[in-house]
């Protein structure tokens, strides 16, 4: 098996460390330069504080209040047509500044736009549901709450949608490692077994590439079977693989070369 | 005249065959093995066609049953989650003895490609497994390869002898 290095928090050491690379972005537009958004901009910002706002790939982003997201979504779907919420999550800001980024991604048929409004919430800080407008909210905020464990006030279901109901900790956090922590590691035994079984079935083995034809517990190579167990010394005589046992199966005849005619000619 | 008339003057005058009673027992086993619907992912596609008219699984006694009830083996066919895990295990448990196991491509053998914190790495943590077959997602033909393997181990085994459990729980 591999050594275990240990990934609690990937994001305190980066993987390759360039001190003259400047990650690309893309490029952003004034939200003036087109003209629907900064209609739908301005009866944004005449009842609602928009902190900053652009246009990227065709796209307008904003960034509100946290505790405005309600009025901001209802205001944008009873009168700006962005009746649809295509997806809504969480983005894990943890590392950097202990906060998370929400967004919601919005899309209007009418006028054929997309707006993406955004917010940052404390770690620890729950949002307030928006269920109630976008019925699409209902398993976005539960997976938001799986996933990242922020709960959303007002949700009339707020409870795990894709890991088990019993499960501990939130998978897509970035402190959260890629092949499970203890509890998930030992999960399905501890939950049927209990934990004194634990010994007994022994930890996971992640090396799914790793076989050892000497090792007769686990494996067995086909042609040279051994009862399980024994210990390989590299001579072990062939098994003729055949589909019937020596004597023959009841009801069935074997096929015997020797007293059978081969017909060489397909046409005779 | 009858169709169906017996020459007793041939085979030693008898319409007997002799066996013992193992090997009846094993050859009615082996033969209709009642295989349960298990499709947990891609593998499951596989299982099917097997299943289907082109590779036909009803040559050799092998129906789909969709209850744990009338299975004989459970192929586990597919990626088995933690979430999941403990609903294999009731499965396996209502299944009547004799039982068996065939677990079916790379995922439930140890895990596969998924080596995430969500996935059991191989059933044999859950459930005591007979054969594993390899591939991603294995051929039809591997799968009724491994059933005609199963049903060898089937006959080579006593038929009386009762089923241990490989694990002690």
């Amino acid at each position: 098996m591999r050594a275990y290095t240990p990934k609690d928090n990937v994001q305190k050491k980066a993987y390759y460390t360039d001190r003259y690379y400047v990650a690309p972005q893309v490029p952003k537009q004034e939200v003036e330069s087109d003209e629907v958004f900064s209609a739908d901009l301005e009866a944004i910002k005449a009842k609602f504080e928009v902190k900053e706002s652009y246009i990227q790939v065709g796209q307008m982003v904003i960034y509100i209040n946290a505790k405005d997201i309600y009025g901001v979504l209802e205001l944008m779907k009873d009168e700006l047509e962005y009746t649809q919420l295509s997806e809504l999550s969480a983005i894990d800001w943890l590392a950097k500044d202990n906060t998370f980024e929400i967004f919601y991604q919005t899309l209007s048929m009418n006028k054929r736009k997309r707006i993406r409004v955004k917010y940052f919430i404390e770690n620890g800080q729950a949002v307030d549901s928006v269920e109630k407008l976008f019925r699409s909210a209902d398993w976005s905020e539960r997976e938001m709450f799986d996933m990242f464990g922020i709960e959303a006030n007002g949700h009339p279901f707020m409870k795990r949608i894709l890991m088990p109901y019993d499960w501990k900790g939130h998978p897509l956090r970035k402190t959260y490692p890629l092949q499970g922590d203890e509890f998930a590691a030992w999960y399905e035994v501890d939950k049927i077994y209990g934990k004194e079984a634990r010994e007994e079935i022994g930890p996971e083995i992640r090396d799914t590439a790793r076989v050892d034809r000497y090792d007769s517990e686990r494996f067995a190579r086909l042609g040279h079977e051994v009862p399980k167990g024994t210990e390989i010394t590299g001579d072990e005589p062939k098994n003729e693989q055949s589909y019937q046992e020596d004597g023959g199966v009841f009801l069935i005849k074997k096929f015997d070369k020797e007293s059978s005619v081969i017909v060489d000619d397909p046409q005779r | 005249m009858a169709q169906h008339k017996v020459n007793y003057t041939q085979d030693g005058g008898l319409p007997v065959a002799l066996t013992s009673i193992d090997k009846l027992a094993n050859w009615g086993r082996s033969n209709s093995l009642w295989a349960m619907t298990y499709g947990l992912a891609c593998c499951g596609i596989e299982m099917m066609a097997a299943g289907a008219s082109r590779y036909d699984f009803d040559r050799f006694g092998t129906i789909f049953r969709a209850s744990p009830r009338q299975s004989d083996v459970m192929i586990v066919a597919g990626t088995l989650t933690k979430k999941h895990s403990e609903f294999i295990k009731r499965l396996y448990d209502q299944m009547t003895e004799p039982r068996w196991v065939i677990s079916m491509g790379s995922c439930a053998n140890t895990g596969g490609m998924f080596n995430t914190y969500a996935t059991v790495q191989g059933v044999d943590r859950i459930i005591p497994v007979d054969l594993y077959l390899p591939g991603c997602a294995p051929r039809p033909e591997t799968l009724q390869y491994g059933v005609m393997l199963l049903q060898k181990k089937i006959r080579a085994n006593k038929a009386s002898r009762a089923q241990k459990p490989k694990r002690l729980m």
